[in-house]
Parts: C-alpha cells; sequence; structure tokens
C-alpha cells in the first residue's frame, strides 16, 4: 500500500498539469514499513529526456543522489517514484516496466488530459532480482490533512 | 569510506544504508563491499562481471563509468560512493 498525505497527492498531480503536454518526474520520501510504503514529501526532478518529454522521463542519477542525500538528512529514504502520462492511461507501460529498477518501491502514475490531472495509480515493483520482477497494482491511501488548532 | 546503499538493496547489506569500507580505489571500494555482503554481487554486476547497464555508481557527484581512471581511481576516508539504479520510463 501506498499512504501519502492530501498535500503531497495534489503537488504530483499539478506537477503533471505543469509539465504538460511533457512528462514530470519526481522522487518520493519517507518510509518503508512492514510492505507500506508512507510518503513524507515528493520532490520534483527534472525531465532530462528533453529529446522526446512527451512520452519519456529520465531523471538524471546526479539529481537523484542529491535528492537521496537531502532525504537522508532528514530522516527519509527514497520509497518510490511519480511521472505523468501526458494523454495516456494511468498505467504502466513496457517501457515503464523495462526501466524499472527500485524494488520494493511504488511507481505512481497520473494521467493528464489535454492539461488536466485524471487518475492517479500506482505500482509496486515487486521481486527480488531484475529476473524477476513484477509490478502489481497497489492501493493508494491519501489522507486528509488535519486542521491546523488555533 | 562510506558506500550508500539505495532501498532495494539494502535487503543484501543486513538493512544497512551506508557501509564504510577499507579500500585505496574504486575498484577496491567495490570489491570489498561484495567480500562483506556477497549477495550484493549480482545485483550489481553481469555474469560476465561488468556492472550491469542499469546500475550507476557514482564517486562524489562523478560516474565512474566517465572517470578517466575508472575503478583505479584513488579515493580517500572522506570519500563517498552512491550506488544508484536508473529510473526512466515514459507511456
Amino acid at each position: 500500500m501506498l499512504k501519502l498525505n492530501e498535500q503531497v497527492y495534489d503537488a504530483i498531480r499539478r506537477h503533471g498539469e505543469e509539465a504538460y503536454p511533457y512528462e514530470c518526474c519526481g522522487v518520493l520520501l519517507g518510509q518503508s514499513v512492514d510492505g507500506v510504503n508512507e510518503v513524507e514529501d515528493a520532490v520534483r526532478a527534472g525531465n532530462v529526456r528533453t529529446d522526446s518529454a512527451r512520452n519519456r522521463y529520465q531523471i538524471a542519477p546526479q539529481e537523484l543522489i542529491k535528492i537521496q542525500r537531502q532525504g537522508r538528512e532528514r530522516g527519509m529514504d527514497v520509497v518510490g517514484f511519480y511521472h505523468s502520462h501526458p494523454d495516456h492511461p494511468a498505467r504502466w507501460s513496457k517501457t515503464d516496466f523495462a526501466e524499472a529498477h527500485w524494488l520494493g518501491c511504488s511507481y505512481v502514475i497520473t494521467a493528464v488530459e489535454e492539461g488536466v490531472a485524471q487518475s492517479t495509480n500506482s505500482f509496486l515493483l515487486t521481486g527480488t532480482s531484475e529476473e524477476n520482477k513484477a509490478f502489481e497494482d497497489e492501493a493508494v491511501e491519501v489522507a486528509a490533512l488535519e486542521a491546523e488548532r488555533c | 569510506m562510506k558506500i550508500l546503499i539505495p532501498t532495494p538493496l539494502r535487503v543484501y547489506s543486513d538493512k544497512q544504508d551506508t557501509v564504510s569500507v577499507n579500500a585505496t580505489t574504486v575498484g577496491e571500494a567495490l570489491d570489498a563491499l561484495t567480500a562483506k555482503h556477497p549477495d550484493l554481487k549480482k545485483h550489481l554486476y553481469s555474469e560476465e562481471g561488468k556492472l550491469r547497464s542499469f546500475v550507476n555508481v557514482y564517486l562524489n557527484d562523478e560516474d565512474i563509468r566517465y572517470l578517466p581512471e575508472k575503478d583505479e581511481t584513488k579515493v580517500s576516508d572522506k570519500d563517498a560512493l552512491s550506488i544508484i539504479p536508473s529510473i526512466a520510463g515514459g507511456c
């Protein structure tokens, strides 16, 4: 299961809308506890696939290292990634699967149609190695933010 | 020196996010890592013994594939190696 709060969920979807018609991408930081990936923050990353940004994304390793380092300093791990599918369903593609290597992490995809975010789905990359990996549909729990007390 | 282990590989490093090794070169550091945690080896290297194409290893902010001396690059205790699987995809 993937758990995230409303603010993070909205930020992921808004990023997809802002990047349209190109794919957006980012990193989900938080904790993985008993098979549940709990997201505390979503960090935007640049899409370095400028040659084909409408249907491809890639995060530069240097940027990922930096985000990972900053996450560790805040006590958070990389628990997943997100990207958008402009004018395409929120389902993983063959390319998504071939390029997925972070076993145990959540891959969140938001479909963006004509600039407006539609479905957001998550897929858990299961398996113990590159040879037996698989994507599984993953439940997404969005928690409402508690109202601030006066 | 420190070697930073990414989330998916920690199951093979006794759940440690950082492994400390004594080494004078990048190659020695990676050898020390897989000697300490042998299960990591097949996840980092192909059967031919080369780094898997999707596994990136950075010495501080430099990809070791592009360092002039590659595995023979000298390291000190202040350096950090980051193992970082690639992240990409698309519809």
